[in-house]
């Protein structure tokens, strides 16, 4: 049974402003009477806002009250599409719906109900505080889940990584024509490279060292290439690999355009070793080689913001990404993918370690969705061509203390260290912005010289299936 | 003899509700439906728009062949069942062929009653609850001047609109002092009426038939105040009654429909019976009711599926509240639960006879009894959640009045997120 797209409601960011109904009747009535809507935002005695829409149901009782055939759940859509043709205008349907999801529109002088504008929905375009969302996601079971996981089974991760979740889903994504190339890290410490002589992934897999992962990946593609063969070179790296001894290499390969892949798993640490810190190990955390106690509270410096150097290499795609929200991470996954074909292409995702941070084991997704509404971690993207852009607003963040307050990792610090992250926080949002401001500003990408329209975005690319 | 695990005795609303809720916790265990027609599953409500030619008879089917096929079921159309044997769980069709059961569904729905009147027997006259009677009566239409339709309840109401829009003079006879008796209060049935008489339809209340007899090109109806109407064409729609004949000799307890508990079971293990034939537990009463309406036949068919397939989600029936939905020359008419108002309840009522709205709304306890509304926009889905739920509007009662829709829709919202 496929999944299918939705449209959400967030009653906390709605404003009441009524748009969402005028853009309704609008399209679907020719009218702009809010009345003529087939939504109604509407709010209770205490000013809180509750929606009235079709909720597309799985078993939807309006079809089986239909005398006249006149409903029926299109299986490919999931949506309950309506037959003016067949209706009679009995209103049994607006009986048997608890939701007032199909209603009399006396206008028109028959029920009306929401289509979801053929997977465009008018409403959601109007809806500027962005309450009402088109999730997607129903691409990811349905597109995505049928494609071939191409790692082995039992892969020995510690219990509640999302590591693992990243890896298999990045390489059922970019398909069986991959080359990958696991650096040391959680990533081969799961079983990803195999033993014994079997790998863990059914495509091909090497162990570069740390220091040399992209240059090996880089020779490797290049062979592939010559001999005439269209295949991926993906590296599956960790942010110690990437930011501190293999950063020398990365960076060249960047520089050189290298048709590569390189998605960096940041944990903020060399996890799999035993905890120790790395660059990208934030101010303040605990970790084995910045332990807590009399005289030390914690690592001493700031995070490197290692994939804003990458934009610095102005590579033909970088994005950063978060397991939280998988929806993202698929659409930078189709374009890194795409960018990789013609340059170099880095995506970073964000991995909180259940091991090495301290926190319970089932609430991975959890912390990594606080991590970014906390402004904690950025989501955004950049080609040479857009620019870098925000894909989540980091205006009206959540209070840093609900992301540290979850990680054990953090459990000693001190106010001042906590209004020390703070001011790195304000001072990462305020740097992406300013580029965010300075790409917009610019002249557009053909009139630049020297940056090539090859790695320009096409679009996500069609399915591989 | 041929087995088969589920038998459901019947193709409409109820059966086809059932057949759904059993393939949603069993896919494999075979399953028979029998159907009286010759043709696909289809509702007898649609028939008045066959008639009118509204609704093509090829389009009016609630379920294709490939359906049956999909869900690995049985569709055996054009046979229904004549015997049945509890203890044994055998049932004997009309081609005398017999199947053993392990389970069996009643839903062999209603048919039209036919009132005892003196000469009935002996004139044409048309019945409207088969997709046969609507072809019959549709055929009938070109030729027909004056229409007499006996009966003035939901078939008959709708009946007499189509005849008169095909261009016939139509007299609606009822024996009741207004029309929709049960649907509506005497207020609401006369705002209904009006728009008939404005078309010309001529409605005779508190008329009872004395006789028929034939007349030259028709038939002539003698009524209890001396007066006679005459017509070329007669519709009897005096109301239906449950098809249980074929019980009498079973120990499967009867009343004026087959008596079931709260999860559609009948007096008998393994035999359940939902829809129109069901005399079921009453929201409002303690005596079993008939609910001859189509969401009460898909809500008991659903039940009685989730019962015979060992559904767990199972909920028993909370018992049938009055539902209806009624559309007459472009005008909409909704009732929603109980027009009985109990004692000490409160009821408010408005109307405007100008632009023939009409609301009524009667709160017992501060819950919902029952809501009656005319041209008046209201969610009858939200406000059946409201009565059967027993929601308490105390707090919101002066809202609730002034806006049922709105607040219903905020009620409903918040609960059901």
């Amino acid at each position: 049974m496929p999944a299918y797209n939705t449209i959400a409601f967030h009653a906390d960011r709605c404003d009441g402003c009524g748009k969402c109904m005028i853009a309704c009747a609008q399209a679907k009535s020719a009218s702009d009477s809010p009345r003529r809507a087939r939504l109604e935002v509407l709010a209770d005695d205490a000013g809180r806002f509750e929606l009235t829409m079709c909720r597309q149901c799985a078993d939807p009782e309006c079809v089986q009250s239909c005398p006249a055939a006149a409903l029926a759940k299109n299986a490919a859509t999931g949506v309950i599409e309506w037959d003016h043709d067949k209706c009679i205008d009995c209103l049994l349907c607006t009986v048997g719906c608890s939701f007032a999801g199909i209603a009399l529109d006396e206008a028109a002088g028959h029920v009306v109900k929401c289509d979801q504008c053929g997977g465009d929905p008018a409403c959601v375009r109007a809806c500027k505080p962005g309450a009402l969302e088109y999730l997607t996601m129903a691409r990811i079971y349905d597109e995505a889940g049928s494609l071939e996981d191409l790692f082995v089974q039992g892969l020995s991760a510690c219990q509640g990584c999302n590591t693992e979740l990243i890896m298999r889903h990045t390489l059922r994504r970019v398909g069986p024509d991959t080359v990958v190339a696991a650096p040391p890290g959680c990533v081969p410490g799961m079983g990803a490279v195999g033993y014994n002589g079997l790998t863990g992934t059914k495509v091909p897999v090497f162990h570069p060292l740390l220091t040399n992962t992209a240059p090996m990946l880089a020779g490797l593609k290049r062979v592939y290439k010559r001999k005439g063969r269209q295949v991926t070179a993906l590296a599956l790296a960790g942010d110690g690999g990437a930011a501190d001894v293999g950063f020398q290499s990365l960076s060249g390969a960047a520089e050189r355009g290298e048709e590569i892949l390189f998605l960096v798993i940041d944990n903020e640490g060399y996890m799999n070793t035993g905890m120790q810190r790395s660059s990208c190990t934030p101010y303040g955390a605990w970790t084995t080689t910045t332990p807590v106690g009399r005289e030390s509270h914690g690592k001493s410096q700031d995070a490197k913001n290692l994939p804003l150097l990458m934009v610095g290499h102005r590579c033909a795609y970088v994005a950063t990404a978060s397991t939280a929200f998988m929806a993202d991470f698929y659409l930078k996954l189709d374009r890194a993918l795409q960018a990789s074909k013609t340059g170099f292409a880095y995506l970073h995702v964000y991995s909180p370690c259940t091991t090495g941070w301290r926190f319970p084991s089932k609430k991975n997704i959890e912390v990594a969705r606080k991590a970014v509404e906390s402004n904690f971690v950025l989501l955004w993207e950049y080609t040479p061509a857009a620019g870098l852009r925000l894909t989540r607003s980091v205006d009206d963040p959540v209070p840093l203390s609900e992301y540290l307050v979850a990680l054990g990792k953090y459990r000693h610090l001190t106010p001042e260290q906590v209004a020390h992250l703070e001011q790195h926080i304000a001072e990462n949002v305020a740097a992406i912005k300013r580029h965010a401001l300075a790409e917009a500003a610019a002249p557009p990408a053909s009139t630049r010289p020297g940056i090539s329209s090859a790695g320009a975005l096409q679009g996500p690319p069609a399915s591989q299936a | 003899m041929e087995q088969t695990h589920y038998l459901i005795a019947g193709a409409s609303h109820a059966a086809l509700a059932a057949m759904h809720a059993i393939r949603l916790v069993d896919a494999d265990g075979s399953l028979t439906v029998i159907g009286r027609d010759r043709e696909l599953p289809y509702s007898p409500t649609l028939l008045p728009y066959v008639v009118s030619g509204r609704t093509d008879p090829q389009r009016a089917f609630l379920r294709d062949h490939e359906y049956f096929t999909r869900a690995r079921a049985a569709y055996r159309c054009g046979h229904a069942l004549v015997r049945i044997d509890p203890a044994n769980r055998v049932a004997e069709l009309d081609d005398g062929s017999r199947l053993r059961f392990d389970k069996l569904l009643l839903a062999t729905g209603a048919r039209p009653v036919i009132p005892p009147i003196p000469g009935l027997d002996a004139v044409p006259y048309h019945v409207l609850r088969t997709l046969e009677d609507a072809l019959r009566l549709r055929a009938q239409l070109p030729q027909t001047r004056r229409a007499i339709v006996l009966g003035a309840g939901l078939v008959g109401m709708h009946a007499a609109e189509n005849l008169s829009k095909g261009g016939a003079r139509v007299t609606i006879v009822e024996q009741q002092q207004q029309v929709l008796p049960g649907y509506f209060d005497a207020q609401a049935a006369r705002i209904i009426a009006r728009a008939f008489e404005r078309a010309d339809v001529t409605i005779r209340t508190g008329a009872r038939a004395l006789a028929i007899e034939a007349a030259a090109g028709g038939v002539t109806l003698r009524l209890a105040d001396g007066s006679a109407v005459s017509g070329d064409l007669l519709l009897i729609s005096a109301g239906v009654t449950p098809v249980i004949d074929f019980l009498a000799d079973t120990p499967i307890q009867c009343d004026r429909g087959v008596v079931v508990d709260a999860t559609m079971q009948t007096s008998v293990e393994r035999i359940w019976a939902a829809g129109d034939v069901a005399q079921a537990a009453s929201f409002y009463g303690a005596h079993p009711v008939l609910n001859g309406i189509l969401p009460n036949a898909v809500e008991q068919g659903r039940i009685a599926g989730m019962a015979m397939a060992g559904d767990r989600a199972l909920e028993g029936f909370r018992g049938a509240v009055p539902l209806n939905t009624y559309s007459y020359y472009g005008q909409h008419a909704v009732s929603v639960g109980s027009g009985a108002a109990p004692p000490g309840a409160e009821v408010v009522e408005s109307s405007d006879a100008e632009s023939a709205r009409y609301l009524k709304i009667i709160l017992d306890e501060g819950r919902l009894h029952g809501i009656f509304a005319i041209n008046t926009p209201i969610d009858p889905g939200v406000m059946w959640q409201m009565v059967r739920r027993r929601l308490d509007l105390s707090a919101v009662r002066d809202r609730f009045l002034a806006q049922p829709r709105t607040m219903g829709r905020l009620l409903m919202s918040s609960l059901l997120r």
